[in-house]
């Protein structure tokens, strides 16, 4: 599917389109990493509505993001049973080997790394959601396998890519 | 023993699929209820189990659906709030994890009784494996027939339909969260009128917690006076209770409403981390004000926390031990309100900008005599003074910690 036919699809299940919106950016951004400004007219062209409602949901609900973010978002939990059960130590340990500050992005693209409000799932706190995934009860070593396991799957993306743009025979 | 109804698949490694659901019972409460009631007689059903809604306020469910007006042009609407963006809390995700045709049947049936053909369940957009089960679920309800048109034979129709939230702990306010589906920025709106006259697209609109609609079910199978028997019966139920923080089992635990505090967290949750002793427990999520080690007797409903200074709210239990400062605490959850904060009002905006500033300074050590003075007099400002209960918790909240430990 299309990422218009995707939207159209959404829009389908509200009787007003302005309902949609949100809908259609979380389509938009999961295409595209994130929103950027023509993508956002694209969206509201789509479903028929003003572009200032949609401009005004991508700036208001932190789950957008107008901006690039690294390939992988690492989202650590600093809230309250987080920070009870060491968060801040993680995010001190983060912010050493990645070399970056939360908020930034590694100068490779790779990572960006953000705190975050409860992710609900205080029972396994330390809790770190990295794209559509949480990784719990987190200590120094479960972040460092983490990290080297995201780094190596980047390895395997990009040798099956190379293997397949090579030509046959070689 | 108490039997636990709620979690009771929760363990089961398939507990998410129909099969499963359906071999444990699920479903027959709507066949019964399309069966042998009205929509009326299940609204009555629910009002005399005395169920009050798990959300955090604590309102009467079969009152709730009592408002919906019967006669109207226009259609009404079911609104599930699977927001859960209380700090301490995770029940509804599990639910919707693990075993997501209850939330299903628990809609269905509810549904019927306020005579709803649509439902919204309103799901964070961070609860990915909970949208993608609930979404499985949907559809194999509805090639089951227990969705759709013309359910199980009866003339009741009704679809389910999921909508993402993106971030925003005031979309699980009820009227913001209306807005938030009508595709506005989520801030609340004015009441009256009520959701229930005037809620989405100015429709007569329910909306409930996904832990009260998952009650619903057992309410029509094993009869309000098996509900009502459970825990105190102004307030009576099974309960989930969400364990975190530093204590020895975090996890979700089913027990009945009114249990003490000290025996879910000391026995249940297995007490402190070794060495350790319990200072504080936070009974209800970061809304909720916190109790000292030695107020730990209470019972676990609205009523007695009420009493007792704090609230149930939504049951999110976060013990704190002597190894934590108070004050870093109350910072952490006050900085969590001001970057929620929607902005639409000032004594919320503004004012915890001002909490924020006054307790990272105590924090660092530069603390004056009068702070604490001041502090009193900001969130005196605030409660009763905001738009919506963000700014009542807030401060609420921390006058429970400055109340309780006042160094
Ligand atoms: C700031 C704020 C946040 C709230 N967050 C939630 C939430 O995440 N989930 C929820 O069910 N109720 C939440 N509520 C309560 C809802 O407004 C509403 O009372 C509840 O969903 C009603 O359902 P119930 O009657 O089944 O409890 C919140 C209320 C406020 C004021
Ligand atoms: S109290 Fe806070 S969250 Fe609620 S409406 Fe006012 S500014 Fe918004
Ligand atoms: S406080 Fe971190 S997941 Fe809830």
């Amino acid at each position: 599917m299309t990422m218009r036919e995707k939207i159209e699809e959404a829009a389908a299940r509200y009787p007003d389109q302005r309902s949609a919106i949100m809908p259609a950016l979380l389509i938009a951004q999961k295409e595209h990493g994130h929103l950027p400004g023509p993508l956002l007219e694209e969206v509201a062209d789509i479903l028929g509505v003003e572009r200032i409602w949609v401009y005004e949901l991508a700036t208001f609900y932190t789950l957008f993001h107008t901006e690039p973010v690294g390939m992988f978002h690492l989202q650590l939990c600093d809230n309250i049973s987080c920070m009870l059960c060491g968060s801040e130590d993680l995010l001190k340990h983060l912010e050493t080997v990645l070399g970056i500050k939360r908020g930034d992005t590694t100068p490779d693209g790779l990572f960006t790394l953000s705190t975050v409000e409860c992710l609900g799932a205080c029972e396994m706190a330390p809790v770190m959601q990295v794209g559509d995934d949480y990784h719990g009860n987190l200590n120094v070593a479960r972040i460092n396998a983490l990290l080297d396991s995201l780094r190596a799957t980047v390895g395997r993306v990009a040798s099956v890519e190379h293997a397949s743009t090579r030509p046959p025979g070689e | 023993m108490f039997e636990p109804v709620l979690l009771k698949n929760i363990d089961a490694p398939d507990g998410h699929l129909l099969s499963t659901f359906e071999a444990g019972g699920g479903y027959r409460a709507l066949a019964k209820a399309l069966r042998e009631y009205t929509p009326d007689e299940v609204v009555e059903l629910v009002k005399r189990s005395n169920l009050r809604g798990r959300g955090g306020a604590g309102f009467s469910t079969g009152m709730k659906w009592s408002f919906v007006p019967k006669q109207t042009g226009k259609p009404k609407y079911l609104c599930c709030n699977a927001d859960e963006g209380e700090p301490g809390t995770f029940k509804d995700r599990i639910i919707m994890e693990r075993d997501p045709h209850q939330l299903v049947e628990g809609l269905a049936v509810s549904a019927y009784a306020i005579r709803a053909k649509t439902a919204y369940v309103y799901i964070r957009g961070e609860y990915v494996t909970a949208i993608r089960r609930l979404e499985q679920a949907i559809a194999e309800a509805h090639e089951k027939g227990y969705l759709g048109t013309g359910i199980l034979g009866s003339d009741f129709n009704f679809a389910i339909h999921i909508h993402c939230g993106a971030g925003a702990y005031i979309c699980g306010e009820e009227t913001a969260m209306l807005e938030s589906l009508e595709g506005k920025r989520a801030q609340p709106r004015l009441k009256p009128p009520f959701p229930a006259v005037a809620g989405l697209y100015a429709s007569p609109t329910v909306i409930n917690n996904v832990e009260t609609l998952a009650c619903v079910p057992h309410i029509v199978t094993r009869g309000p006076d098996w509900f009502r028997g459970i825990g105190p019966d102004k307030s009576p139920g099974p309960k989930l209770y969400c364990l975190s923080g530093q204590v020895h089992k975090p996890g979700l635990y089913e027990l009945p409403m009114g249990i003490p505090l000290r025996e879910l967290v000391e026995d249940h949750a297995g007490g402190p981390l070794p060495g350790r002793k319990i200072k504080a427990v936070i009974p209800g999520g970061v809304s909720a004000p916190v109790i000292p080690e030695r107020g730990l007797d209470v019972g676990m409903d609205f009523d007695s926390l009420a009493a007792a200074g704090s609230m149930l709210g939504s049951a999110g239990v976060v013990v704190i031990d002597d190894s934590t400062c108070m004050v870093k605490v109350a910072t952490r959850i006050i900085e969590f309100f001001h970057h929620e904060s929607c902005g639409k009002c000032t004594p919320c905006r503004e004012g915890l900008n001002w909490v924020v500033k006054v307790l990272r300074r105590i924090e660092a050590g530069d603390g004056a005599p009068g702070d604490l003075e001041q502090l009193d007099m900001l969130c005196k400002g605030i409660f009763g003074n905001t738009f919506c209960a963000l700014g009542d918790g807030a401060a609420m909240g921390l006058q429970g910690r400055t109340r309780a430990f006042p160094r």
